[in-house]
């Protein structure tokens, strides 16, 4: 892993696994669209059953690109590695945007099934604040004009971040809350229905597999775009 | 499993906005994606042609 750590190869190792990944993604979305608008209904939901299997992808996802934003903030703070700075910045924007999507379908499940939209529970608002450190993240960085400045910055809230995560995931169990608890992952087995589970796990890889695609590309073209910025700095210092 | 369904019946205006929203929101992350490394392998290029 810390091999990867130099850009050189990096760029060289991943070259080949970019259009795998974003080939992967594309499968699997596809088959996970065909599979959730095949499984039955719910006895209970009905149809917006096939609103979870967006869900709970969305909001797995915008939990786990923020553990990456955050490691690599960790890394780019202490051992000043310029790639893993530039890991945490690519991880900002897909993590940001599985998160809103995790609010926007919960609210889309939530008022026909709550009848509610919101409500201030300890999961939805830890969500909410988790999608705030996302916005807050991109914010500082693009605020300060020195780079390196924006970076150790970002990588502090990146860090501060990290506490908002164990919250999220635990809040169902440590609070009362009106949304329910763990289903897929849990100790005793997945209490999720078999007969959903195809889409649920299939739409899940196709997500994961979708931020690692736009992750490994929004690194590598974070590389590519410090190089351009180096080569005109040296063209101008030279001229 | 079923045949592909398409009728949402009383919950169309639930699920259809939520995928559509999903579809939306993730193109928007790809197309932002790629046309960033587009523009700076491009960039790249035309340097070092310089």
């Amino acid at each position: 892993m810390f091999g990867l750590a130099n850009p050189d190869r990096f760029m060289r190792v991943t070259r080949p696994l970019v259009p795998l990944a974003w080939g992967a993604a594309a499968i699997l979305l596809a088959v996970g669209v065909w599979l959730s608008f095949s499984a039955p209904e719910d006895y209970q939901q009905g149809s917006t059953v096939r609103i979870m299997f967006i869900h709970v992808p969305a909001a797995t996802l915008g939990l786990g690109a923020y553990l990456a934003l955050g490691v690599s903030s960790f890394f780019a703070l202490v051992f000043r590695h310029a790639l893993a700075d530039a890991a945490a910045r690519a991880a900002a924007l897909p993590g940001a945007m599985f998160t809103s999507l995790a609010l926007i379908t919960g609210a889309l499940w939530g008022q026909p099934m709550w009848g509610t939209w919101w409500v201030w529970d300890a999961r939805l608002t830890s969500v909410l604040v988790l999608f705030l450190f996302y916005l807050g993240y991109m914010a500082l960085r693009a605020s300060i004009d020195d780079e390196q400045k924006a970076a150790r910055a970002a990588a502090v809230l990146g860090l501060v971040g990290l506490v908002n995560l164990p919250i999220v995931k635990f809040s169902v169990d440590w609070w009362n809350t009106l949304h329910q608890p763990a289903s897929l992952i849990r100790s005793g087995g997945t209490s999720v229905d078999p007969a959903f589970l195809p889409a649920l796990l299939t739409m899940m890889a196709a997500y994961g597999a979708l931020f690692l695609a736009v992750w490994v590309t929004a690194i590598r073209t974070e590389v590519t775009r410090r190089r351009v910025l180096t080569l005109r700095q040296r063209r101008a210092a030279m001229a | 499993m079923t045949g592909l369904t398409l009728d949402m019946g009383q919950y169309a205006a639930f699920v259809w906005p939520a995928w559509g929203a999903s579809l939306l929101g993730l193109a928007f992350v790809v197309v932002r994606t790629l046309m960033a490394a587009r523009r700076w392998s491009r960039a790249l290029k035309d340097e070092a042609k310089r």
